[in-house]
């Protein structure tokens, strides 16, 4: 049995958020929204690709929920940031944008959000989209996307 | 007093004006005779083509290198004029010699002298196997001897295998444009003989934009094929296609196009290609993929007659075979050995049949031996430098010792193959070094306190009853303390990291690294500014020299100083690549 539960902001993150929290996000925040966690992404690791779980293919198109930690913006123009399993930093061992791990989640928010520290946990609702995909603007490839999402401290 | 300043201001002035024109290769360039490379002219200002005037050695170019150049108008970056330029690509030049190579177009004049040399007619050795640990300082060595082989009374319970080769030298490893230095800059002056800038890969570093136009020059590979009918192998820890193995092959000016490196290994196709970073073979629709084209290179190199092997029992079960091998263990870097074998950390759970170096060497090895004409071998540990990065010291010190363990298996089988040539050296070193031990008996709370200084040291208590060769536990209570000459922002905690790698800083919205807030909590730590700048996410190379070690035929071309360019002249030496071999 998988948790559920009402996607309500605390009245912290409402007040966090101000004047910015739209009627729209806050009529959406009734919508229940499945538990998603980092472990639970892939059902099968191999060298040759990796395989959703069932979890996450049961779940495309419907709205998650999901903590982790927000990547910084690759650009500032960028419409969306990565969301890690643990703080990272960007490219640990060299300098290249590609080398992301497998994990990641891309967030496209619903609309603009200042970005929180890399050091907090934060928790992400939106859409599941599952499938690689490029970002039209920079390129980006991504295999798992939250959509129209929006984001709290944890 | 005055005047001869004011000269002095002239002379420099006129002398800049003069030397306007930039040259590739560069002034006192090093080429293998007969060897093929582009030869390119950048002008800082537009010129006509007609004021082009080059001589070689006093006469007009095309008399001495046989082929004319491409005059072009006018380079661009975005829409910033850069100048014109001329290019010639694929010259070779068969004689041995210095060329003197004269430019001017209008007031832009540059001069610059090329050594071209040759090699002895016969080969010295049948095969080479260059062993390379990836960041290698003496700190290392030095810790993975104590951990490894312990210490009593001030002399070592054991040697490593890279304390008994024969020769030596010391290695300067700076780039063309600075000082400090990357793997791929530093490799590719060691397989093209050629020094370039930090992260290009067999070419000059040109001032165009596109990274895959600048001008090229022969690496090893290209010359073993050319002249000889040697297998290549090439062995990584890391991505296959990171700088240090890409270096073997390929040519580029960012060493962060992976995804190009895999079409460029295949067109040299080396014999055996061990190592991770599958992820850049797969077409971006497969989950995992990191292409951005639907291009499968698993199948281009099965089509092309590749063996593929994916985990440790594939690279066992086909260690004899005949044939093109390339084995792939994981996405991007193989997992550290520290992860891998002992503590089963990082990505060790999803991957959980990895090879090691010491498997990767053996089948590499067993299967390139076969060659009648012999082979060229790179071995790279390359994790020692990626946790050296996030000073990480325990995983670099042990991926050290798996590294000395590669290098046993060479002498190995150097004693059953004497018409080989080792070479054991690093690309370039990090600023660490052991200052001492940490002692958990030490009194008190305070981590810091339990730092054992000059006396207070004593020596560690790693053991290694299994006689593994590693410590049978790395958390010891008095064990090496490594420390960092530099870093960003992060927490000391004075213990091994034994919940995975250490991330010591990530990046807030500015770009810039911070501590990571992770490991303030553990007991003891202590807050270390950085003391590079914030872009920095993590340790930096250090441009002290390397340490290069060498047993065999042709090993007696190492000695002294030498630039790290000129490790490239004794191995075509070696290999007698200025003369044909092959019918």
């Amino acid at each position: 049995m998988e948790k559920r539960f009402s996607r309500g902001f605390s009245r912290r993150s409402l007040l966090g958020l101000a004047a910015a929290a739209p009627l729209l996000a806050a009529a959406r925040a009734a919508v229940a929204a499945d538990d998603l966690g980092f472990n639970e992404l892939y059902g099968k690791y191999g060298v040759l690709g990796l395989e959703f779980s069932d979890k996450v293919k049961k779940l495309a198109g419907r709205e998650v929920a999901i903590r982790g930690f927000m990547a910084p913006p690759l650009k500032a123009e960028a419409a969306f940031f990565v969301l890690t399993e643990v703080p990272m930093a960007l490219c640990p061992f060299c300098s290249s944008d590609a080398d992301w791990p497998d994990n990641i989640i891309v967030i496209y928010l619903h609309r603009k959000q200042t970005f929180t520290q890399a050091n907090e946990t934060i928790e992400v609702r939106g859409t599941l989209e599952v499938g690689s995909w490029k970002d039209p603007e920079t390129g980006f490839v991504s295999l798992l996307r939250i959509r129209d999402a929006a984001y709290q401290a944890a | 007093m005055r005047k001869i300043f004011a000269a002095l201001v002239v002379s420099t002035v006129l002398a800049g004006a003069a030397q306007a024109a930039t040259v590739y290769p560069l002034d006192r360039a090093t080429i293998l005779a007969g060897s093929p490379f582009d030869f390119k002219v950048e002008f800082t200002s537009v010129v006509k083509p007609e004021d082009v005037k080059i001589t070689v050695n006093g006469q007009d170019y095309k008399t001495v290198l046989g082929k004319e150049v491409q005059f072009v108008a006018e380079e661009k970056n975005k829409d910033k004029l850069l100048g014109s330029a001329v290019i010639l690509r694929g010259l070779t030049l068969a004689n041995a010699g210095d060329y003197k190579v004269e430019i001017s177009a209008g007031s832009e004049t540059r001069t610059v002298t090329w050594n071209v040399y040759g090699t002895g007619a016969a080969p010295k050795a049948k095969n080479v196997i260059f062993l390379l640990g990836d960041g290698l300082s003496v700190a290392h060595r030095t810790a993975a001897r104590i951990m490894s082989k312990g210490m009593t009374e001030g002399k070592a319970n054991g040697r490593l295998a890279m304390d008994d080769l024969d020769r030596m030298a010391f290695v300067g490893t700076s780039a063309t444009n600075a000082i400090n230095t990357d793997s791929a800059n530093t490799m590719s002056a060691y397989m093209t003989g050629h020094k370039t800038a930090v992260n290009a890969i067999g070419v000059y570093a040109d001032r165009t934009p596109d990274p895959l136009d600048d001008p090229r020059v022969e690496t090893i590979a290209e010359a073993l094929r050319r002249q000889t009918g040697k297998s290549i192998g090439i062995v990584a820890t890391s991505e296959i296609e990171d700088a240090t193995p890409a270096a073997v092959v390929a040519h580029t000016r960012n060493r962060n196009d992976k995804a190009d490196v895999v079409g460029m290994l295949l067109d040299v196709k080396p014999e055996v290609v061990l190592g991770g970073g599958s992820a850049y073979f797969l077409p971006q629709a497969t989950a995992g993929s990191k292409r951005k084209d639907d291009k499968d290179f698993i199948k281009l190199f099965k089509d092309a007659g590749y063996t593929l092997a994916t985990d440790k029992n594939e690279l066992a079960a086909g260690a004899n075979a005949n044939g093109l091998l390339l084995g792939l263990f994981h996405p991007g870097n193989l997992d550290v050995t520290l992860d891998r074998e002992f503590l089963k950390k990082g990505t060790v759970e999803k991957y959980p049949n990895q090879p090691g170096l010491v498997a990767m060497t053996k089948v590499a090895l067993d299967r390139l031996s076969k060659d009648q004409d012999g082979f060229f071998l790179m071995v790279e540990a390359s994790s020692i430098d990626k946790m050296s990065h996030p000073l990480d010291w325990d995983r670099a010190v042990v991926d050290t010792i798996e590294f000395d363990q590669a290098v046993a298996v060479a002498r190995e089988f150097q004693k059953t193959h004497p018409d080989t040539l080792i070479v054991v050296t690093g690309d370039h070193t990090h600023g660490v070094s052991i200052i001492g031990t940490v002692d958990d008996e030490k009194p008190g709370t305070e981590m810091r306190e339990k730092v054992g200084i000059y006396a207070e040291a004593g020596f560690p208590n790693y053991k290694d009853e299994n006689g593994d060769g590693y410590p049978d536990k790395i958390d010891v209570s008095r064990r090496l303390f490594l420390a960092a000459n530099n870093g960003p922002d992060h927490y000391e905690t004075f213990r091994p990291k034994m919940d995975g790698p250490f991330v010591p800083a990530i990046q807030n919205e500015k770009k810039e690294y911070v501590v990571n807030e992770q490991y303030k909590n553990v007991p003891g730590a202590v807050f270390v500014q950085g003391n590079i700048p914030k872009s920095g996410d993590s340790g930096v190379h250090s441009v002290d020299d390397v340490v290069l070690q060498a047993a065999g035929p042709g090993s007696e071309g190492f000695k002294g100083y030498m630039e790290q360019s000129d490790i490239y002249k004794v191995l075509a030496d070696t290999f007698a690549l200025g003369s044909k071999q092959t019918n």
